[in-house]
Order: C-alpha cells, then sequence, then structure tokens
C-alpha cells in the first residue's frame, strides 16, 4: 500500500519520470528529486506563496499540490524563465527596480506576475495587487515589486514589437 | 510508513463506488488547500484520497434560468466568469478575495461547502440564492437545500458514500440585487471575521421589499439564514434605518462566539452595521437609489 508511484509529467520544457510517494508535494519533488531549489517552502500551508510555480500555466502553492496531480501536465519554475540569450523581461525588471531585498519571496512572486503578464499584459496597479496577494514579502513595502511588475509589463511589450 | 493512495476517478459513479468500498478510511480532496494542510499536521489520516479534479461532470459553470455549479469548480473559474459576476455577484464577491490566487487556482466551492468552516465564504452566498445541493450515493441521487446541509463545525448531512456533486440556483426574480461583504482585517490570505449576504427583491417601485434574504457567517456554529430579519424586511419601504432594523433582529438570531479573530461583542455590533452596508448594495444593485 505504501509502494512508490509513477508519475510523468514536463519540468520547464523536458519531460521527467519519477518514482514519488503519493502523498508528496509538488514542491518536495521539485526540491529534492530535482534539484530544483527555486521555489521555496516557506509556510508549508498555502499561505505565503514562496513555492508559487506554474501548472499549465496557471499559478499554484506547489507546498499543498499533490504531486499525483502533476502527472501529465507541464510544470514551469524560476529555473525555466531563463532563455539562452539572457533572463525573462520579468527577473530583469526586478533586478532593475530593485524588486529583490532578501530574496526568498522572489522566485514566487515572480512566477505570479508571469501567470498575470500571460494574460494581462497591462494590469493596473490593482489589478497587480490583486495578483500578489498571495506572495509574502516581508522585508519590503511590496512598492518596489509593484514598480517591477509595471517595468516587466513594458520590457515585454517592447520585445513583442521588436519582433 | 505514513501515506495513502491517491485514487484519481474519472466520473461521479467511480468516485462514489471508490467512496464506498473504503468508507470512513477515506477522504474526498478536491482542491487540497485545506485537506493537505491537515494531513501535514497530522489532523487526519486517511488510508485514501480520492480526488475529484480530473471527474468532468463535477467541474462546469452552467448559466441557463438559474445557475449550476459542479462542485469541483475553482474559486477562481467562478471569479473569472463573467456571466456569474453579472448575474451572480454575490458569489464573485465571495470568491474575489478568498484566499490568494494560487489558493483559488486550486480551491472548490464544494470543498468550501463540505468542509463546513463556520466562515466558509461561499455559504452566505449560497444560502441567500436558495442553492440545492445535489448529492450522489450508493442509492441514487438525492438533494437537500443548502441550509439543511451544514450539521456543525465540519459536519455535514452527508452520509458515508456520499459526494456532492453541483449547487444548483434558481434564477432571480425581476428587481433582484444581492451582495456579500466579508469583513477582514486583510483583503487577501485572511478568514472573515463576520461575512454577511443579503439579496433583496425589490416591486417594480424599486423600494418596496418583495423578498429578503440574509445570511450570515461566522455568526454561529455553521452558517445560518436570519429569518426573522428577512421576514421584518419582506414587504416594507427599504431604507438604511430598515436595514439597521434588520441588523438588530438578526443580531437576536445569531450567536456569534469569541474567537482568536474577533470577540463576541464586535461581532454582535457588526452585524447591523454589515447587514445595513450590503443591503444598501442589493438596493444599487437592483437598480433602485443608495
Amino acid at each position: 500500500m505504501t509502494s512508490k508511484q509513477t508519475v510523468k509529467f514536463v519540468i520547464n520544457g523536458d519531460e521527467v519520470e519519477l518514482e514519488v510517494l503519493p502523498h508528496w508535494s509538488l514542491l518536495k519533488v521539485l526540491r529534492d528529486s530535482l534539484d530544483l531549489t527555486g521555489a521555496k517552502p516557506g509556510c508549508g500551508e498555502g499561505e505565503c506563496g514562496a513555492c508559487t510555480v506554474l501548472v499549465n500555466g496557471i499559478p499554484i502553492n506547489s507546498c499543498i499540490y499533490p504531486i499525483m496531480e502533476a502527472d501529465g501536465k507541464e510544470v514551469l519554475t524560476v529555473e525555466g524563465l531563463a532563455a539562452n540569450n539572457g533572463l525573462h523581461p520579468i527577473q530583469q525588471a526586478f533586478l532593475e527596480k530593485a524588486g529583490v531585498q532578501c530574496g526568498f519571496c522572489t522566485p514566487g512572486m515572480i512566477m505570479s506576475a508571469k501567470a498575470l503578464l500571460d494574460t494581462n499584459p497591462n494590469p493596473s496597479e490593482d489589478e497587480i495587487r490583486h495578483a500578489i496577494a498571495g506572495n509574502m514579502c516581508r522585508c519590503t513595502g511590496y512598492v518596489q515589486i509593484v514598480e517591477s511588475i509595471q517595468h516587466a509589463a513594458g520590457l515585454m511589450a517592447d520585445a513583442r514589437k521588436r519582433l | 510508513m505514513r501515506t495513502f493512495q491517491y485514487l484519481k476517478p474519472t466520473s461521479v459513479r467511480e468516485a462514489q463506488e471508490l467512496l464506498s468500498h473504503f468508507g470512513e478510511k477515506a477522504k474526498i480532496i478536491a482542491g487540497g488547500t485545506d485537506l493537505m494542510v491537515q494531513w501535514k499536521k497530522k489532523l487526519i489520516s486517511p488510508e485514501a484520497m480520492i480526488s475529484v479534479r480530473n471527474v468532468p461532470e463535477l467541474n462546469f459553470v452552467r448559466v441557463d434560468q438559474g445557475l449550476a455549479i459542479g462542485s469541483a469548480t475553482t474559486h477562481r473559474s467562478l471569479e473569472t466568469n463573467p456571466e456569474v459576476r453579472r448575474l451572480f455577484p454575490v458569489i464573485t464577491d465571495a470568491v474575489d478575495n478568498l484566499g490568494s490566487v494560487q489558493v483559488r487556482n486550486s480551491a472548490t466551492i464544494g470543498g468550501n461547502i463540505c468542509n463546513a468552516a463556520p466562515s466558509a465564504d461561499t455559504a452566505p452566498p449560497l444560502l441567500v440564492l436558495d442553492a440545492v445541493v445535489s448529492i450522489a450515493g450508493k442509492e441514487g441521487t438525492t438533494s437537500v437545500p443548502i441550509s439543511e446541509f451544514f450539521g456543525g463545525p465540519s459536519r455535514t448531512v452527508l452520509k458515508p458514500g456520499q459526494l456532492v456533486t453541483d449547487f444548483a440556483i434558481p434564477a432571480p426574480a425581476p428587481n433582484t440585487g444581492m451582495a456579500y461583504w466579508k469583513h477582514s482585517r486583510r483583503k487577501a490570505m485572511d478568514l472573515p471575521m463576520l461575512g454577511v449576504a443579503v439579496l433583496l427583491s425589490l416591486e417594480d417601485d424599486l423600494r418596496t421589499c418583495r423578498k429578503a434574504r440574509i445570511a450570515l457567517g461566522v455568526s454561529a456554529p455553521v452558517p445560518m439564514r436570519a429569518k426573522q430579519a428577512e421576514a421584518f424586511l419582506e414587504g416594507k419601504s427599504i431604507d438604511e434605518s430598515v436595514l439597521t432594523e434588520a441588523g438588530k433582529i438578526a443580531v437576536q438570531e445569531a450567536k456569534p462566539r469569541t474567537t482568536i479573530r474577533a470577540s463576541e461583542w464586535y461581532r454582535r455590533e457588526l452585524i447591523p452595521v454589515l447587514v445595513k452596508r450590503t443591503g444598501l448594495i442589493c438596493i444599487k444593485r437592483a437598480g433602485g437609489k443608495k
């Protein structure tokens, strides 16, 4: 009854097949089996958002996401954002606008920002705050994080124009 | 080793059969935002988790005459549904700031209701909408009004082997306004100190109340309707003072407690204020003057 099970999913573009225990969370598998330590264990209860990753493009708290539900899905973590030619515009924007202080919340913030900007390329400040309400930052007042996401929206719009 | 089987049925029938097979040793898991936390805290140790995430029959929002919502529908898909926002804004009010985007992408309305927390944000809206809960079991399908669904904190009328399949909501009458007010310290990631849903159907003068519904969360061991306050409003010309009066009657019907989020005294002070405030939103939404 306690035997391991096989799950198969796409992680940052690569297909993986893993043996897991059914009660493991997606976060545990990302960090312990796949050495992807970008998503952070914070509260472990879906309250703080530090573990935010995208499953089929949708942001979820991976600390309480059953690994068995990842089977057949596409998972994107902060490690999957940067391309060969450099940082993702959201990452670049967080650097330029000082949206990073201690950095613990940053991977989750960036993934929430990505999910927002993918569906709403030009969000208002209210929409940004609504989108990151589940991502706790204990260093800043969120102002520079909001500014970073606004800046990222601009960088991404510029990049689209160049295409 | 402490673990569980994770089962992923793809039909209601299959889910129901698994549930009958395991009985008390299984838990239905939807988004897992409550159950996974309870598991981690060792509050529950089921032999099997039966996931309803992959059951298409349980994941739908249908707007026709009324509204039907599958139990495994996430809060996020309700929040972003324009028809729900236009026709049943009391639901949008409740899901819009429930948890976070991440939580709403997983957590479901069926999970919110079946956990039967006194603070469940979707309960007061379903109560004022006269929702009917459909239940699948070994003996077939039954239904029960949402007002009779809760049996106490974390308790429902569900019997072993039964699961909730959907919520059916009748179409509101013309000139109806509905709203939910969640009173909390934060706009996100917080549970309500008090939740108030109001629905008012007005006569064509847009003042006289034909039908009133008032539901309170965190005001009693279960989400409750304030039926005397509702009866007081029906037939009256609605204004601020009449709504406050109804709120004072609702306080008499409520049984709030002192908890970590608010004291009994504070909750009693809040009820009339929030009944009035939410009622005024209803009048505005019904097309009447504020």
